[in-house]
């Protein structure tokens, strides 16, 4: 009788140690891999290094580099995956993903505007935020409806979902404005930036911040969140307060999303793919999806740009290809071998 | 328990209840009766918290509503919604698990009392070997019964169900009610319940609630309340009512007769 909630939380221990073991090697062997490989044994060496910050072996500059894009690759990932999660428990609809309400539409026309113009790339950054950030501001003040607080939160999430969806299809149309008049020459870093592409993407302190804060906000509300995933708007009858939980879930995704697009682009499935496997694997429960997740993200995008760099090398893909074209024929067959 | 002072009710420009003055003492059964869209779902709602009133106050145990944190009113009343959608596969013990939540707002996991808890308002429901299922793999009469066992669950003095005998067939009507009138008589447990069954309702209330739809209401003992001009008159549809043993039945007059 009581083996039900001790079983649950060795299951999480079990399962987190092991995705945490996974992010790790995930993390090692996409620093051997690349153009000059670096055998396993150099790799301690190596760390050392570049802990005492030195970079004269070949081997501690080619970590560097490889672990610092890494690293990019891993909080990116790790954004994007928990804000699916989140949009998906706020929308109430496993399909949802963190681009479903427009935010990375926004953060499209902003840095692709700057890209057109030739501005530096911290401006394109800045841009990539600001759309993001009017984006998400446009959809508040319109849906405020929906996220309103305690007893008035009896509408549902229908008017956020269908004002998102607009405004979504509101900013590709500009984007594919931009697009047909840009010059040739800026085309092809344009078309990059849509798909997703972590090379030269910097490393920063800031996507960890925001991913932090906002594990520390989703594991406090694991809880509520099942709460509300499972009965909706009578949550609120099991002391939930529903319109700030929502609010709450509607910032911090749009938060993990526009940090995660600012500094990769908007790469695609990600945010998708990966909770919804995860809800497969481990179960729909929050508390032990959230770290899940997160840990499952990080690792699917960091091996997946080890791929995009190193598969038709010298020459690069854009990350956003190899996720969208792993993670369609994945997601597709779950879907059909789960409909059976 | 629960009261109402000058209640009043509107949807859009209609007023659905009127100064409703209600008073419903612990350990009494209510059933709410009208036709459709007399407000019965509405004042169940409203009764909840999920719905401000348009005039007037509910007060749990002396205490308006809006007064109570949330938290703790969790721990007063339980709400059995009309109808659930499941978007995610949670486990059926999980649904009712999740019903707990209340009780340990400070706490991650639950503890292997909740375990129990949860398993005992199972067993209640008869469900218990459903434990393990996805819900979205129940049949509606199954999930509305692992519905009524996460209320049960959630442990508070005052029910309030909406259409409980919702989807479930003759027997389980019958068992449902039996499980809620026990809880009413021999623990001192509230309800107030929405039915359309009039037997049924007749069954297990100690009192019934009418609701007219334009305001109008009448409140008082199922002797008092539950007759047939009464009904026919609430209900738009004459009623007869038939003495079967100790048992009421109540039934649609039919036109060509």
């Amino acid at each position: 009788m009581h083996s039900f909630s001790r079983n649950l939380q060795q299951r999480a221990a079990v399962t987190l140690t092991g995705l945490a073991l996974f992010a790790f090697a995930s993390l090692v062997f996409s620093g051997m891999t690349g153009s000059v490989a670096i055998p396993l044994s150099d790799i301690p060496a190596a760390v050392t290094d570049l802990l005492h910050g030195q970079t004269t072996t070949l081997s501690a500059t080619l970590l560097d580099l490889r672990l610092s894009r890494a690293i990019t690759a891993f909080v990116t990932g790790a954004a994007l995956s928990l804000a699916g999660v989140m949009m998906q428990a706020l929308l109430r609809n496993p399909l949802a993903d963190p681009y479903v309400l427009g935010i990375s539409s926004g953060a499209s026309v902003g840095a692709l505007a700057a890209l057109m113009f030739m501005c530096a790339a911290w401006m394109v950054d800045a841009a990539a935020f600001a759309g993001a950030v009017v984006v998400s501001m446009m959809l508040y003040m319109l849906a405020r409806r929906d996220l309103r607080g305690g007893a008035a939160a009896e509408g549902g999430t229908a008017l956020l979902l269908l004002t998102g969806v607009i405004l979504s299809s509101a900013c590709m149309a500009l984007v594919t404005l931009m697009l047909s008049i840009a010059p040739e020459s800026r085309l092809r870093t344009m078309v990059f930036w849509m798909i997703g592409d972590l090379s030269g993407a910097p490393l920063r302190w800031m996507p960890w911040v925001v991913l932090a804060g906002a594990l520390i906000f989703a594991l406090r509300n694991a809880r509520a969140m099942n709460v509300m995933a499972l009965h909706a708007e009578a949550a609120a009858t099991l002391g939930i307060r529903v319109g700030a939980l929502r609010k709450g879930l509607f910032f911090t995704s749009g938060l993990l999303t526009a940090s995660a697009v600012t500094s990769a682009g908007s790469i695609g499935f990600v945010g998708l793919i990966v909770p919804h496997a995860c809800r497969f694997a481990v179960g729909p429960d929050h508390r032990l999806l959230i770290p899940a997740a997160a840990l499952a993200g990080g690792s699917y995008l960091l091996l997946a740009d080890t791929l995009a760099r190193t598969i038709i090398a010298p020459q690069q893909l854009p990350v956003g290809v190899v996720t969208a074209l792993i993670g369609a024929p994945v997601f597709l067959y779950q879907l059909h071998r789960l409909r059976k | 328990m629960i009261s109402t002072h000058h209640l009043s009710l509107k949807i859009g420009q209609r007023q659905l209840i009127a100064d409703l003055n209600w008073l419903v003492q612990d350990g009494e059964c209510w059933s709410v009766i009208g036709r459709n869209g007399a407000g019965k779902s509405t004042l169940l709602r409203t009764l909840a918290g999920l719905r401000p009133p348009d005039g007037g106050h509910v007060a749990i145990s002396g205490r308006a509503l809006n007064e109570w944190p949330l938290a703790e009113l969790a721990r007063q009343r339980a709400f059995l919604a009309q109808s659930r959608s499941d978007a995610f596969a949670y486990t059926v013990i999980e649904t009712v698990l999740s019903a707990r939540h209340p009780y340990h707002d400070n706490r991650y996991w639950e503890g292997g009392e909740d375990q129990a808890i949860a398993m005992k308002s199972l067993e209640a429901m008869g469900v218990a070997e459903l434990a393990a299922r996805d819900v979205r793999t129940l049949s509606g009469g199954e999930r509305q019964r692992v519905a009524i066992a996460a209320m049960l669950a959630q442990d508070t003095p005052l029910l309030l169900l909406d259409e409980p005998a919702n989807a479930l067939d003759l027997g389980h009507q019958v068992g449902v009610m039996k499980v809620l009138s026990q809880l009413c008589r021999e623990q001192g447990k509230t309800a107030v319940m929405i039915g359309h069954d009039l037997t049924l309702a007749h069954g297990v209330s100690t009192h019934a609630l009418l609701l007219m739809g334009d305001g109008r209401w009448l409140a008082g003992t199922t002797a008092d309340v539950m007759r047939a001009d009464l009904l026919s008159d609430y209900l738009g549809h004459p009623i007869d009512i038939i003495q079967h043993g100790k048992r009421s039945i109540f039934i649609p007059t039919e036109d060509n007769e």
